[in-house]
């Protein structure tokens, strides 16, 4: 089994979780004075979100390494 | 080690992980569904591999097939236990930047040595474990002394690890101690028992990704918050720690530092005898270069793990100073260590403070789920490496005629032996918490001694069984009674050194060091030592044993150099070992 397939799905799924966590979330400026107003939510989970992705493409791309 | 490092006992060795007076904020919906994510798929890739696992060789060494980058992520995180994460941090207020010493003095140079010297014997001999290359170098005697003492170690370090687990999530979470113990155990055993190595080392590298992406946000945030590194060091300097914080090496002429130690005490006895001791020597990392596809993907593996090793200070050490940063100046409603009843202040608690603090809901569900998950890999590791010593250098060795099949049932057996027990262990713990502070100790006792044997072993033809058995028992005990003789000062006399009053020696005749910290590091040299010399010199006076011919793969000088000329230059482990320590120097000079 490829790793980076599961690690890759893990990500991803969170990535699309935190984002529209974020996303909802936006508004609440109580919740992200804790975080100094940065909404790490949505920052993260786009972060995130991206690095599934790219473990996904490599996974089915195949490229062995 | 506990879980199972000497980094960990060092940073954590002022007391257990304490988390009296914690608590999370309430975690909600999507904290919840990123924890049961997790584990739905830790589980889910125990069946996934469930497959690959037919055979005693799948189940105890992957069936050597796993590529490099791969085992070179879990040889790290096998070690990265949450014990090491909160007690990094806990250095990193305490020590500052002197804490980095575990990283690019200790580890790196380790981890690339192991990479290029070790790791032709180790992997080329066909070993299945350290202590069967221990019985293919020298005898059975040694084999068994080291495979009893890891075989403990392992279930100890695992019960520890279990204990703080749940004690964490019983103070965190207010969950059930014993429901988180039951809870755990069973997820671990699950994925172990359905995938064998395999099933540990990929939830080893799922982790890894899982700390990075819990814990880094944490630096980035408290960073800004302190002012950026500019405010960090204005900060740090006007705190009684003062310039004492900000540098590695530029206060170690003498013992006037955070940890109490001169530079020679740093390369010696941390550098040299306590990171090589365990890097080198301990069977729960070394399994995982075992399970490399290659002898290149086996060399490659702990130099792979020491590149992101060597930039784990940012997330993990960094923290912990801007936390004493910003505790000695507090702006009202900001961020200060939490308090001990004793008013000082309680380091273990910085980094899930801070986390509580900076996080909100979402991201703290993150961060959780990556100190649970580094909890478990950690006892999986363990267990991992219990299972095949107890089979292979236990079992097998009073039963040699015993089939694969057999072999794969008997490291199922132990795989559930080895949960039970450690989940044994961890009551046990939690009933005397200076029990775990012993332990430590005698894992501590037992790498140093180790590493010595592997040394004489690995480098020289003359030392032999005779040599290396005394040796290590003689160098233990060397350890335990220079123990007794030492002390930390401000340390009650007893389990952390000086016992040997309580036999009637008179406590000014002790030897004593200014920090806990440094009195381990002696114990260490001290230990080297005289293993060292007691094996050599018992080696000269008696016999050799073994022949070149029976030496040859297992003696550096004997065994035919690797050929890497098929890797790119860059992937050749002596090059890649080059530029990791390059620039672990590198490090050092910038933050000297």
């Amino acid at each position: 089994m490829d790793l980076r397939l599961p690690i890759g799905y893990v990500f991803t799924i969170y990535g699309v979780i935190l984002g529209i966590y974020g996303i909802v979330t936006k508004s609440n400026v109580e919740m992200y004075s804790k975080s100094l107003g940065m909404n790490v939510n949505l920052i993260w989970g786009v972060v995130m979100l991206v690095f599934g992705l790219v473990m996904l493409y490599f996974a089915k791309k195949g490229k062995k390494i | 080690m506990p879980d199972p490092s000497i980094f960990s006992f060092l940073a954590s060795a002022a007391g257990a992980v304490s988390t009296e007076g914690l608590k999370a904020p309430p975690l909600n919906f999507i904290d919840w569904s990123i924890l049961l994510i997790y584990l739905a798929f830790v589980i889910g890739i125990g069946f996934a591999l469930k497959k690959y696992t037919k055979s005693a060789e799948d189940f105890f060494l992957s069936g050597r097939s796993i590529p490099g980058w791969v085992t070179g992520l879990a040889f790290i995180s096998a070690n990265l236990g949450a014990q090491e994460l909160i007690g990094m941090a806990a250095s990193g207020a305490e020590y500052g930047i002197m804490t980095s010493h575990f990283y690019w003095v200790g580890a790196i140079p380790a981890m690339v040595f192991i990479g290029i010297f070790m790791m032709p014997m180790y992997y080329g001999s066909k070993a299945k474990s350290v202590p069967e290359y221990l019985k293919m170098r020298y005898n059975e005697p040694t084999r068994v002394f080291n495979s009893v003492s890891f075989a403990f170690m392992t279930v100890a370090s695992s019960g520890i690890s279990m204990h703080a687990l749940a004690d964490l999530l019983h103070a965190l979470l207010g969950w059930n101690y014993y429901a988180s113990l039951v809870i755990t155990s069973a997820i671990v055993l699950a994925y172990v028992l359905k995938g064998g190595l395999s099933s540990a080392i990929y939830t080893e590298v799922l982790q890894f990704f899982m700390i990075v992406f819990g814990i880094a946000p944490l630096a980035y945030i408290a960073l800004k918050d302190v002012g950026g590194w500019s405010g960090l060091v204005a900060k740090l300097q006007s705190s009684p720690q003062g310039q004492g914080a900000l540098h590695s090496w530029a206060e170690t002429a003498g013992t006037a530092n955070p940890m109490g130690v001169p530079w020679y005490g740093i390369l010696l006895g941390l550098g040299f005898v306590l990171s090589f001791g365990y890097w080198c020597t301990n069977f729960a990392e070394v399994q995982r270069a075992l399970a490399a596809n290659s002898m290149g993907a086996a060399r490659r593996t702990p130099i792979i793990g020491a590149i992101p090793k060597m930039l784990f200070p940012a997330i993990v050490i960094l923290p912990g100073m801007i936390a004493y940063g910003l505790t000695s100046d507090t702006v009202a409603g900001g961020y200060s260590i939490p308090i001990k009843p004793d008013g000082a202040l309680n380091y273990n608690q910085v980094l899930p403070s801070m986390i509580f603090h900076y996080f909100p809901n979402g991201l703290l569900g993150l961060a959780i789920t990556a100190l649970m998950a580094s909890f478990m890999s950690g006892m999986a590791a363990n267990v991992t490496a219990f299972n095949t010593v107890w089979t292979y250098d236990l079992y097998k060795t009073i039963n040699p005629n015993k089939t694969d099949r057999d072999l794969l049932a008997m490291g199922k057996y132990a795989t559930v032996f080895g949960i039970v027990a450690a989940m044994g262990f961890a009551l046990f713990a939690s009933k005397y918490n200076n029990i775990m502070s012993v332990l430590q100790l005698v894992f501590g006792f037992v790498n140093a001694p180790l590493f010595a044997t592997f040394l004489l072993g690995m480098f020289t033809r003359r030392s032999n069984g005779t040599g290396s058995f005394w040796g290590l028992v003689v160098g233990t005990s060397t350890a335990v009674l220079f123990h007794g003789f030492s002390f930390a000062t401000g340390n009650a006399l007893g389990s952390k050194g000086g016992w040997l009053t309580f036999l009637g020696l008179p406590a000014d005749s002790l030897v004593q060091f200014p920090k806990e910290m440094s009195q381990t590091f002696w114990v260490a040299i001290v230990a080297f030592l005289s293993t060292f010399v007691v094996n050599l010199a018992l080696s000269m006076v008696t016999k050799r044993t073994k022949t070149d011919e029976e030496l040859q793969g297992l003696v550096y000088s004997l065994t035919p150099k690797f050929k890497d000329e098929n890797d790119s230059w860059i992937m050749r482990p002596a090059v890649l070992g080059t530029i990791v320590f390059v620039v672990s120097l590198i490090l050092n000079i910038i933050f000297w």
